[in-house]
């Protein structure tokens, strides 16, 4: 593609929010591991040398307490290293903390890793392969899952990587700092072709970056792809959004607390969502009954992300959408043209059971895939 | 060789008393026992040896042009599972613990002298298993075995291979109970646990982990197996498993492991520097307790494999801070080894070249593993070269040094020759030259970005690959050396005296090599470890 080989350069390029502390720690740790080294190998040289054994040099001398032990050295020896050490626990861990939570208004994509490629979907609809355009000065969350085996999204110019589970959906997210083009790895071993999984992220200005998105795929954006799934399949039939159906109503229960038959809870996530398409008896949504087939091989990896986004595109994940906003359709699934046949008969009254509800539908339970 | 004495005439010996391979094959002599896992682990050491060189060979370029890319995945596969299950585990225990651990404790041999045996043959079954997979076809799954690649999607002999290492895990846990019970039951009258070799604390802290921690392995191999073979879910989701729950399974075994391959290489450590430096080690407690500690925190810390695996960051905490408690122990040994040569008698004999390569490799080994504990650096290098290099610069910069110290330590007790002192500082030399350049470059690679088992990598990477392509080069002529002089000095060394390096330690009282019952009179120990006061004397007497 477009970097040129570059040789003897020590550090990758520096290209996300996270880089530049990563390089500090890294940098501490350096030090700090070759003074040690340095330490241990010039006393090791120097006693080799000042206490070399001389010709003619008597026996040795009887076992002298001075120097075969010494508790103070023993101490300051343990003590002083996990000092230093526990500064790079700390350190670490609170660059970890900020890569583990995605800023709330982050712009979402969507990753799956098959062998031996990755398959990117933006929400707009459009689609790469081994491919990820993103604008630059933007959080990026990537919401990723796996086909088949585990990989592993890794971005050495971002300082970042996360495993890519089938079964789960796990998340990275980063906010590029420079325009330009930068590796993507797998980096968990993932078979024949696992050093063919690579690709580039492409960081591109703003203004390009809505010119690539306007180009366009052509095809709808991931929910209204999802919409049509959801019809296709039968799930409007039951999940009907007057809260009278015999499934729950998922308007605005993305990212809600959903409240069980067996008295638990659960938050309505991409993992809930996946594990109520495909395994619907695992968890049963208070007041609702056993009644919704599985779809355990009927739905692709990629066509559960839709609807996953169609679901979410019901009502906002990240709880923007408060009491306040309850009268007001959410912006998203306007444009989006999002729109259920009985719209007609909106939302009249927050959903009873579900604290902070959105602007729900008229449903008097909690929200739920499952019947 | 210091002192070189008048030629001696070979006695009766351990090696010499009976002929024939029968009385090898069926032989109860623990110095027996560990010439035949000599023989054979470092047979499973040269084939290792030789993948290793082919992946050196394949990466010296970009492209994939000297194998395909599933060849080549069978080759690491295969360089894994040889180099850690068939030579690092057993390399110490098994030829060096086997034949020193009665001796410097003042026994006849171990308590369970069949089982010793046995052990042996268990090995050997296991070997069968992981020899038969490479002729067959070989297997793709690298030496971690995770799922649900091994599971479902491999097409390796995965379930010959793990049954391979299954086998060949129940010869451990049988050796670390006979160790076990061996110093429990069987020192010599006087000979308290404080004045125990430090060769012997490092082995008992082993023991356990081998005990505790073998089984493990052994049964995470099996559900692999049963899942593989009959689809009962246990790790892969399309079955209803959790594909993370193997990779817990699998380092809870396996990163103590890693310390069952360096603690023992600690314990030579500790005698080699001592004997060359001509003084007790210094902090003899702190030394023989840290080996306690590492076999008991090292059980507490497999959750840093996993910290970008969708483990809870809150378990990632939990594991980064301990992994940092469990490196303490580990400096609290360099230290002291260091300490020891303050104001010792210090001489450069090949067993000391390689103690103090050991000492500096294992260092850089340990302070990046430090690096790697570290949460959000571990994002960035986890699965790169960096942790290659890191573990490399472990388990060939700690283990194998070690072992080749501890070889070149005892191979004249054990075999009663001397070796050419030329030829073995030559190779310590070019193996300590020979591994930098081999594996530095690989810590650069590393935080380049360069991510682990790639058959085809981006050309930018070349330099660093070339560097390390040829530093492999220049350690497998400096290992090869050792394979061609310690041969020939079984036929034309010198003879060895019972004592050639002027050490303390029973082993050392009896001729060598020793008679078949080690001693001709069980020997009562009256003084502490380590008095090199009383030493000369039987130097001399050699």
């Amino acid at each position: 593609m477009t970097m040129e080989p570059r040789s003897f350069q020590l550090f990758p390029d520096s290209a996300s929010n996270f880089a530049p502390s990563v390089d500090g720690l890294y940098t501490y740790m350096v030090v700090i591991s070759a003074f040690f080294s340095l330490l241990v190998a010039f006393l090791i040289v120097f006693f080799a040398i000042k206490y070399r054994k001389r010709p003619g040099q008597g026996v040795p001398a009887p076992i002298n307490d001075h120097s075969i032990g010494s508790m103070i050295l023993e101490i300051a020896w343990s003590v002083i290293p996990l000092g230093l050490s526990l500064v790079m626990f700390a350190w670490g861990a609170s660059i970890m903390f900020t890569e583990s939570r995605p800023p709330k208004d982050s712009l979402n994509i969507y990753v799956t890793g098959k062998r031996w490629m990755w398959k990117i979907q933006h929400l707009e609809g459009a689609r790469e392969i081994n491919e990820l355009h993103v604008p630059v000065n933007r959080d990026i969350r990537l919401t990723m899952t796996s086909e088949d085996v585990i990989h592993d999204f890794y971005v050495p110019a971002f300082r970042t990587k996360a495993d890519v589970l089938p079964g789960r959906y796990t998340t990275e997210w980063f906010r590029p700092t420079k325009v330009g083009d930068y590796h993507i790895f797998c980096a968990e071993y993932c078979g024949t072709k696992h050093s063919g999984m690579i690709g580039w992220v492409h960081v591109m200005t703003a203004e390009d970056y809505d010119k690539w998105l306007a180009q366009g795929s052509g095809e709808g954006s991931m929910a209204e792809e999802g919409e049509s799934l959801f019809r296709q399949l039968g799930c409007a039939n039951c999940h009907v959004k007057d809260g009278h159906g015999r499934a729950p109503n998922l308007y605005g229960a993305f990212g809600m607390k959903v409240d069980l038959a067996d008295g638990s809870s659960v938050r309505f996530d991409e993992a809930y969502t996946r594990e109520s398409i495909l395994y619907p008896q695992a968890k049963i949504v208070a007041g609702y009954d056993r009644i919704m087939p599985t779809f355990h091989g009927l739905i692709s990896d990629e066509g559960m992300l839709k609807l996953i986004e169609y679901i979410k595109s019901l009502g906002d994940p990240n709880g923007t959408i408060q009491e306040k906003d309850l009268q007001s359709e959410p912006s998203n699934i306007q444009k989006t043209g999002t729109m259920m046949p009985d719209q007609s008969e909106m939302p009249k009254a927050p959903a009873a059971k579900t604290p902070a509800a959105p602007r729900a539908a008229a449903s008097t339970t909690p929200t739920g895939t499952q019947q | 060789m210091i002192t070189a004495p008048p030629p001696v005439k070979v006695t009766k010996n351990y090696l010499n008393e009976k002929t024939g391979l029968k009385s090898w094959l069926l032989t109860s002599d623990h110095k027996r026992i560990a010439v035949l896992y000599l023989i054979v682990v470092t047979a499973f050491f040269a084939l290792g040896g030789v993948f290793a060189g082919l992946i050196r060979l394949e990466l010296a370029t970009p492209a994939g042009d000297l194998f395909e890319s599933n060849t080549y995945n069978k080759v690491f596969t295969m360089h894994g599972i040889l180099m850690v299950f068939f030579f690092l585990i057993p390399s110490i225990p098994a030829t060096l613990g086997n034949f020193l651990i009665p001796m410097m404790i003042g026994a006849k041999d171990l308590a369970f002298p069949r089982i010793n045996l046995l052990s042996w043959y268990i090995y050997m079954t296991g070997g069968v298993f992981t020899l038969y997979v490479l002729l067959t076809g070989g297997v793709d799954t690298g030496w971690t075995f995770y799922t649900p690649f091994s599971s479902s999607y491999s097409n390796g002999y995965v379930v010959a291979a793990g049954l391979g290492i299954f086998i060949n895990g129940f010869s451990a846990i049988l050796t670390g109970l006979n160790f076990i019970v061996t110093i429990h039951r069987m020192r010599a009258p006087g000979l308290t646990w404080f004045r125990l070799p430090l060769f012997v604390w490092a082995h008992y802290a082993t023991s356990a982990i081998m005990i505790l921690g073998t089984p493990v392995i052994a049964v995470t191999l099996f559900l692999l197996v049963l899942e593989r073979g009959l689809h009962i879910g246990f790790f892969d989701p399309a079955y209803g498993g959790d594909p993370v729950l193997f990779q817990h399974l699998f380092w809870f075994y396996s990163h103590p492991a890693v310390y069952i391959m360096i603690l023992p290489s600690m314990g030579v450590i500790s005698e080699v520097i001592s004997t060359f430096s001509s003084k007790k080690p210094f902090g003899y407690t702190f030394i023989a307790f840290s080996s306690i500690a590492i076999a008991v925190f090292g059980f507490l810390v497999w959750g840093h494999h996993l910290f970008v695996a969708g483990q809870s960051i809150y378990a990632g905490l939990v594991f980064s801070v301990l992994s940092y408690v469990v490196a303490i122990p580990s400096a609290i040994k360099v230290f002291n080894w260091a300490a020891t040569m303050y104001k010792g008698q210090v001489r450069m004999e090949t067993p000391m070249l390689y103690a103090i390569g050991f000492i500096g490799l294992f260092t850089v080994g340990g302070l990046t593993g430090i690096v790697l504990a570290s949460l959000g650096m571990d994002v960035h290098l986890t699965d790169t070269y960096f942790v290659i290099a890191h573990f490399h610069y472990v388990m060939v910069g700690g283990a194998l040094l070690g072992y080749m110290s501890g070889l070149h330590f005892w191979w004249p007790k054990m075999f009663g020759r001397m070796y050419s002192d030329v030829w073995s500082k030559v190779s310590a030399v070019l193996v300590f030259a020979g591994f930098n350049l081999t594996f530095f470059p690989q810590f650069l690679l590393g935080y380049m970005g360069m991510p682990r088992r790639y058959h085809v990598y981006p050309p930018e990477f070349q330099v660093f690959n070339v560097l390390s392509s040829a530093g492999a080069s220049v350690l497998g002529v400096g290992l090869l050396l050792p394979a061609i002089y310690l041969t020939w000095s079984l036929k034309y060394g010198e003879l060895a005296p019972p004592n050639p390096w002027g050490a303390t330690g029973l082993e050392w009282q009896t001729q060598s090599p020793p008679i078949s019952e080690n001693f001709e009179v069980t020997p009562v120990v009256t003084t502490e470890a380590y008095d090199y006061s009383t030493v000369q004397e039987v130097v001399h007497i050699g």
